[in-house]
């Protein structure tokens, strides 16, 4: 029977991909023809959702962007044997978004169906957990260091060194915790793999697991993703039921389970520590560190915390060796990034490549430039917290040195593009705004400092005392660098300082006359 | 779609107990309760406090720490609007503006008739398909005055 893939991701379901299905069903039905609708996740190119694929002789035919209304003419052109028709996109694969890029993490996903075990073990699923098994917990921490593997939650924390420091801690129990809690604004790749492929971060966890002792993880997803969590939780049921979670993983003696639990819309529990109290039932108030999680974590118990992406690269790198994927990259950028690409973007997706591409070619090469078809004028990497790049800095390579040098940061890679309407001293603003929104209190220049931020950005808006105001605003965000606890308040300046700095005409008179 | 139920002691002391034998049932509980009610009442505090051998004033604190949980019930429809910078650059601070002349709302307010609260969420993960939102739990993107306007009035059953 023939297959036809449509996908069940949210951002799918959010442009019609439930009436799209509903409606091939039916017409397939009307027409006496017989098909299987496989709803995969996304494959991430979310300019072309709804992306229905037909699978035929020569691989699988991709036809997007399809609205419900599409449906009728994809049947009348024959789509079923991959006819031609408007929105034929070709074999998917060859798709210059999908050519170009190296998916090692993101190889399956938006390809299989997210839950299916046999479509998951089919695609090299449970190679790495079986290899970590084999090579036991040492072999495994020297491998993944090995690889380069940087956290991509956004500080670049070596992965393996990590995983060793919590294995040397002694202790009657170790926690993994996964941070899915991908609060930055314009990041969904964790999002994505978790509703496309979920088996990978079960598989993921528990290699981390094996290598440090761990018998109980925790995801803790955002209440912002109810749709991830579902799928994720049904992937949960349906691996503990084939043994490859609970008391004997894969027959290897060693016992395992994870349990899932929601956030509840607070940005600053996606730090760390303020995970880990929120996950204990408190107030999510970041934790001053000494202690670090991997001595004291969890319930005060040597933890892991990674994040989904960090932690669903482990099976590659188990199944394929450190060396492969250390193949890719630049400098101490090791690997693939998925980079997402978003905001006013005329093709905006996922695009999972080895680090090292400029900042120019990821918006203009592979995004195609802005949607409303204006120039570019800014470019926000690494969330509410990364620095706004003026066109001048396209030339940046897309690794974490680079755009350090440049005060700006990859974080978790997304990539938010704006047109030549964005008004930067608003951005500014929201900057601020949104410290203050989610400041979790414990550090006076974090809590008051963006609080005074707001109301000084608006006096320079107001074009009340500009000069003052801009030193004053300077000042502030000098102090909140240096006098903040957490990255929260630490890094909030970056959007500020490099909005004032690159884009001093939206500042006002005294701001102009400077130039 | 929320929860539309009055408070209840009984059924509340019902869910508290359900979800005692979690490690650190507090997060779990608290969005049990809102699911069912659709806002976590002030009665909730000494339930949690006895159950949890905490102090009220530290069920409280936890409480109003997270944006999720409402002190009040909501509008019969709720429109979560993100206001993350990529729905920022596709237009969305506008969109809210436009809704709010409209209605005569603001962030966090409902209708006079009770019918729609709206609240701002900072990034739905739907940011290459901005500007985006979710009504009543469903995800709807891309949007415009026109589709944002008649999501509202669809979930009104306008
Ligand atoms: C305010 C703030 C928010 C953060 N949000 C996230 C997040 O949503 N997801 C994440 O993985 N890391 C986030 N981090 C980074 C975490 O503190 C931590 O570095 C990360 O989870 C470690 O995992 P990794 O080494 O795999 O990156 C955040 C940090 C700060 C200061
Ligand atoms: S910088 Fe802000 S969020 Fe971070 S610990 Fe201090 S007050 Fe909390
Ligand atoms: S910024 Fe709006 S969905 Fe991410």
């Amino acid at each position: 029977m023939t297959r036809i893939f449509i996908p069940k991701d949210i951002a799918a379901l959010a442009v019609g991909a439930n009436k799209v299905a509903a409606k091939i069903e039916a017409e397939a039905r009307a027409r006496g023809l017989s098909a299987e609708i496989v709803r995969n996740g996304s494959r991430g190119a979310y300019f072309l959702e709804t992306l229905v694929e037909v699978e035929t002789a020569e691989g699988r035919i991709g036809y997007g962007p399809i609205a419900p209304s599409d449906v009728v003419s994809l049947f009348d052109a024959g789509f079923l044997s991959g006819g031609a028709h408007a929105l034929r996109i070709g074999k998917t694969d060859a798709h210059p978004f999908f050519a170009r890029q190296t998916r090692l993490t993101f190889a399956r996903c938006g390809i299989i169906d997210p839950t299916s075990l046999s479509d998951y073990a089919g695609l090299g699923g449970w190679r790495g957990l079986a290899r970590a098994i084999e090579i036991g917990p040492a072999a495994t921490i020297a491998e993944v260091t090995k690889s380069g593997l940087r956290g991509r939650g956004g500080a670049g924390f070596p992965t393996g060194i990590k995983w060793k420091t919590v294995a040397d801690a002694p202790a009657d129990r170790r926690y993994v915790v996964c941070n899915f809690d991908e609060g930055d604004s314009g990041t969904f790749a964790d999002r994505m793999i978790v509703e496309g492929d979920p088996y990978a971060l079960i598989e993921g966890m528990t290699i981390c697991a094996v290598a440090i002792g761990a018998t109980k993880g925790y995801v803790y997803c955002r209440s912002e993703y109810p749709h991830a969590a579902k799928t994720f939780s049904e992937a949960l049921v349906l691996a503990r039921q084939a043994g490859y979670l609970g008391s004997d993983v894969l027959g290897s003696g060693l016992s395992f389970d994870i349990e899932i639990r929601m956030g509840a819309g607070a940005y600053v529990c996606g730090e760390e520590t303020a995970l880990l109290e929120s996950l204990e039932g408190k107030r999510g108030v970041v934790r001053a560190k000494p202690p670090l999680p991997a001595h004291k974590g969890l319930f005060q118990r040597p933890t892991v915390v990674n994040n989904v992406l960090s932690l669903v690269a482990a099976p590659t790198i188990l199944e394929r060796g450190a060396d492969f994927y250390a193949s890719y990259g630049m400098g101490r950028s090791r690997g693939t990034m998925p980079l997402q690409i978003a905001g006013n973007i005329r093709y905006g997706g996922l695009f999972e490549t080895a680090f090292g591409l400029t900042l120019g070619e990821i918006v203009e090469d592979i995004g195609g430039g802005t949607a409303s078809g204006r120039p570019v004028r800014s470019v926000q990497c690494g969330g509410p917290l990364g620095a706004y790049f003026p066109r001048d800095y396209f030339d940046t390579p897309f690794d974490y040195e680079s755009f350090a040098a440049r005060d700006g940061l990859i974080g978790h890679g997304g990539v938010v593009v704006f047109d030549d309407t964005v008004d930067m001293s608003r951005m500014a603003r929201f900057a601020m705004e949104f410290c203050a929104v989610e400041s979790c209190g414990k550090c006076t220049p974090c809590r008051i400092g963006s609080t005074r931020g707001v109301e000084t950005v608006d006096r320079i808006r107001q074009g009340v005392k500009t000069a003052e105001n801009l030193v004053l605003l300077d000042d502030l965000c000098q102090t909140m660098k240096f006098g903040s606890l957490c990255a929260l308040g630490g890094f909030a300046p970056y959007p500020v300082l490099s909005a004032m700095r690159h884009f001093g005409e939206d500042f006002g008179p005294r701001a102009l006359a400077a130039e | 779609m929320l929860g539309a139920s009055t408070w209840n002691a009984d059924r509340a002391q019902e869910i508290v107990d359900e979800h005692l034998s979690l490690e650190a049932p507090m997060l779990p509980i608290l969005h049990a309760l809102q699911e069912e009610f659709g806002y976590v009442a002030p009665e909730a505090a000494p339930l949690l406090a006895q159950a949890l051998n905490l102090s009220r004033a530290e069920v409280h604190g936890v409480i109003s720490f997270y944006h999720d949980f409402r002190h009040e019930p909501a509008g019969r429809h709720v429109l979560k609007l993100c206001r993350g910078e990529a729905c920022q650059s596709m237009g969305s601070e506008e969109l809210a503006e436009d809704l709010f002349t409209k209605l005569g709302l603001d962030w966090n307010r409902t209708t006079r008739d009770g019918e729609l609260t709206v609240e701002p969420v900072y990034c739905l993960g739907l940011c290459a398909s901005s500007p985006a939102a979710l009504i009543d739990g469903e995800p709807i993107a891309r949007l415009d005055a026109t589709t944002l306007g008649e999501a509202v009035d669809e979930a009104r059953g306008l």
